[in-house]
């Protein structure tokens, strides 16, 4: 009885916490080799920005500012309807949860949907990613952006789903904790995307 | 035993993520105002400034940095570090290199 007792208590009490604890923390060094795989494209940016100012401040005006930064308030708000999930089922309310995800996957397929307009009307005016350095940077720095942004939506999805067959509780959402930390660092990244490709003065 | 360890982790607020959005919202347009503003070399500084302000907020309070404990901060400022020395180190050298 003795031994039942403890194992009981080991799987309901100790095992959760260090279990939530690790996962967060595995999670932040995943984002952190994520930070250092745009680290590179970020180094390559400045290095041909400072040698080719002129450059990177002509051809930056193609960009379409205004969709820029339709796309930035797109990310922002999609990250405060994530924030709003986890503290939805931080408090035990799992349909306001669902509801949040849901929002969240369709600001992201909003963004994507500007990006894909953004990218065809590059196109059309035979703008390529071997027109120059500068659009070379914009297409590697916003593609890889854009194939986070994919890999997320996705993520959120499985997620719902889950959330729709009522897995996560006040007492378990270690997976919408990590969904959101990875969802915050897609929004992190444009942040610094955004000015620095869009508004060069 | 942290029996309530889970329960007694800190729970941010619904207000507080709708003011740290405001914030971002009034950053992002302060950043395209200021882009249309002349200050020279200052301009690639502001910018940087304010997006880093913006995803200072992420991180502290979207992603509740704010509330973790010392190893996430080292796991969080050490790729920052290593950043850092890749973007300094690779300017060291391309600017610093002398025509053979």
């Amino acid at each position: 009885m003795e031994e039942i007792g403890i194992d009981v208590h080991a799987h309901h009490h100790v095992d959760p916490v260090v279990e939530y604890k690790a996962s967060k923390l595995g999670m932040w060094l995943f984002l952190a080799t994520e930070l250092l795989l745009f680290g590179g494209l970020f180094a390559a940016y400045a290095i041909f920005r400072a040698k080719y100012p002129e450059m990177f401040h002509e051809e930056h005006k193609e960009l379409d500012r205004t969709i820029g930064a339709i796309n930035t308030v797109v990310l922002i708000c999609s990250s405060l309807t994530m924030a709003l999930g986890v503290a939805s089922i931080q408090r035990g309310k799992k349909k306001l949860l669902s509801l949040f995800l849901l929002l969240t996957i369709l600001f992201g397929i909003v963004f994507g949907i500007n990006k894909y307009f953004e990218y065809g009307h590059k196109f059309e005016h035979h703008i390529y990613p071997s027109t120059s350095i500068f659009f070379a940077l914009y297409f590697m720095m916003t593609g890889l952006h854009m194939l986070h942004v994919l890999a997320g939506v996705l993520v959120l999805t499985a997620l719902l789903i889950l959330s729709l067959k009522g897995k996560f509780s006040e007492n378990y959402y270690t997976p919408i904790e990590l969904g959101g930390l990875y969802w915050h660092l897609v929004d992190l990244i444009w942040i610094y995307l955004f000015p620095l490709l869009y508004l060069i003065s | 035993m942290e029996t309530k360890a889970h329960i007694e982790e800190h729970h941010v607020g619904y207000t507080t993520y709708i003011l740290v959005w405001l914030a971002l919202i009034v950053l992002t347009g302060i950043t395209v105002w200021v882009s249309y503003l002349h200050f020279g070399v200052f301009n690639i500084v502001v910018a940087l400034l304010i997006a880093s302000i913006k995803a200072s907020l992420v991180a502290l309070y979207f992603m509740h940095l704010k509330f973790e404990d010392k190893t996430t901060w080292i796991f969080v400022l050490y790729p920052i570090v290593l950043l850092a020395l890749l973007i300094g180190l690779t300017a060291v050298d391309v600017f610093f290199r002398t025509a053979p």
